[in-house]
């Protein structure tokens, strides 16, 4: 790890301040990703800004019937929320399906969407990668890429977002609040990451000296009808090779809404309103679920190793969306799917 | 220390109170919580396994709450209370995790263990786990490497007074 300064923030506008003032500072509130990278050499931050301590702890109902969650709330604390649990079961059930115990408790909301990918090119600074030293190639185009993405690469990079949470953000609609030094704006959680295009150092439309300070879930929570399903090397503590939040809401046996995301095959959470605007009035059905499986999937192309995920992704999308349908969501504990 | 020339920091005094008893450290920025522990306290019972937050052998509790301390820097936790494995026992008594580890021969070689135990603290603390399936799930940031996850969870279950 290199030498680096060190500052207490004491309010948003003094992180902002601090971030603005010096481009190779970098925010910190849980570490878990920013330390990892940082004993690599892969970050090397001439400061780093402390904000654990602001009051971003918060979660508050907001007046339309939605969640507004602190960026400092820890990842464990939000998945067992009794308000999350109960309204929003898919976020929590997507948040203890990533890392462990530890890490989710040390984790915070706003750390986790700022999380990097876990390319090992991107870790090992002996060889090229794009997103570590711009210009230098991609290692992971003709390399080992089995874990890397089909949808939405470049040829600059085909990294994958590692977080399990911000799919099931994507799917429920969520909102990022940001402040900044020009003020405070919101965008969408997908736009929030963007693709690698020519600029795969560039993981998300945050600006300069800008700090998440919420996550907002809308009123709708999808609570009845709702699964995530991670496919993964292992049962537990594994990243995604395939992951799928499925959110409906029937009528009977129709859907009259639908909500579909990936984890684990493109750079950010990977959402089509095309797939969910062909569920809209469908019976739940297998055959439905299948065509927007490939709806979702329209695109998608492999690299030397990672061919398997297009037909795995395209099983795992049928399978997630009949657990929701049933109300038999997939147990992040006992691990048989169903 | 590589290629990027800083002004060096101070080293800057940190309050922690490690086991119950008030300690005072000067220590660098850089200093990991479990680097303070190890070499700073010698209070080696919290291991160093792959200092990446893989492994959990250095798990401890902050305030109660189980992290791995080899990504925890120790001066973001200046005022925390923190429990190791040494912390665990009172008054000359194994705690209830400890003895269980022992009743279950639940290790090998043993360097896993002060991080199960915090670990296995931790779990119990937060009060998720309620059947083996979920022992092993809320477990799973600690590896042992000999295997012993039968004993291990046996063990957890005793201590929660499940068997």
């Amino acid at each position: 790890m290199n030498n680096f300064q060190y500052s207490r923030a004491s309010a948003v506008a003094d992180a902002i301040r601090l971030l603005a003032a010096d481009p190779s500072a970098k925010l910190i509130a849980g570490g878990t990703n920013l330390i990892d990278l940082m004993k690599q050499n892969v970050e090397r931050p001439s400061r780093l800004i402390d904000i654990s301590r602001l009051p971003l702890r918060d979660i508050e109902e907001t007046p339309d019937g939605g969640l507004r969650i602190g960026a400092l709330v820890p990842n464990s604390d939000l998945a067992y929320h009794p308000l999350i649990e109960q309204r929003y079961p898919l976020l929590a059930s997507a948040i203890l399906a990533g890392a462990s115990a530890q890490l989710r408790n040390m984790a915070s909301v706003g750390g986790n969407l700022m999380q990097r990918t876990r390319c090992a090119y991107f870790y090992d600074t002996a060889t090229p990668c794009n997103k570590r030293s711009p210009g230098s190639g991609c290692s992971a185009l003709d390399g080992l890429n089995r874990n890397h993405a089909i949808l939405g690469t470049s040829t600059s990079c085909i990294a994958t977002n590692p977080s399990d949470m911000s799919v099931a953000l994507a799917a429920l609609g969520a909102l990022v609040h940001i402040a900044g030094p020009t003020g405070q704006r919101t965008i969408a959680l997908t736009d929030f990451h963007r693709l690698p295009d020519d600029k795969p150092h560039v993981d998300t439309n945050l600006g300069s000296g800008e700090i998440i300070t919420a996550i907002e879930l809308p009123p709708r929570g999808f609570a009845e009808n709702y699964s995530y399903l991670k496919i993964r090397d292992r049962l537990s503590y594994a990243f995604a090779l395939v992951s799928v939040a499925a959110a409906l809401e029937l009528e009977g046996n129709a859907i009259s809404e639908a909500r579909l995301a990936l984890g684990g095959v493109a750079h950010k959470p990977w959402r089509s309103l095309e797939a969910e605007a062909a569920l809209r009035g469908q019976a739940a059905t297998p055959d439905h679920f299948g065509h927007a499986a490939d709806l979702l999937l329209q695109g998608a192309t492999a690299r030397s190793h990672n061919g398997f995920k297009i037909e795995l992704a395209r099983r795992a999308v049928v399978r997630t969306l009949m657990q929701a349908a049933s109300a038999t969501p997939q147990s992040q504990a006992h691990k048989k799917i169903a | 220390m590589g290629d990027v020339t800083h002004e060096i920091p101070e080293r800057t005094p940190i309050h922690l109170i490690i086991n119950g008893v008030s300690r005072t450290l000067d220590l660098l920025p850089w200093t990991t919580l479990l680097d303070a522990l190890r070499d700073h306290l010698a209070l080696t019972g919290t291991k160093k396994g792959c200092d990446h937050g893989q492994c959990g052998a250095c798990t401890v509790l902050v305030d109660g709450r189980r992290v791995n301390s080899c990504l925890t820097l120790a001066i973001m936790k200046d005022g925390a209370e923190i429990t190791t494995i040494e912390g665990l026992a009172k008054n000359g008594a194994l705690h209830p995790l400890q003895q269980a580890f022992i009743d279950h021969d639940a290790f090998q070689c043993g360097y896993c263990t002060p991080g199960q135990i915090c670990s296995a603290a931790g779990l119990m603390a937060e009060g998720h786990a309620r059947d083996a399936d979920e022992i092993r799930e809320l477990m799973s940031g600690n590896l042992c490497r000999c295997g012993a996850y039968p004993n291990i969870v046996a063990a957890i279950e005793q201590a929660m007074g499940r068997s």
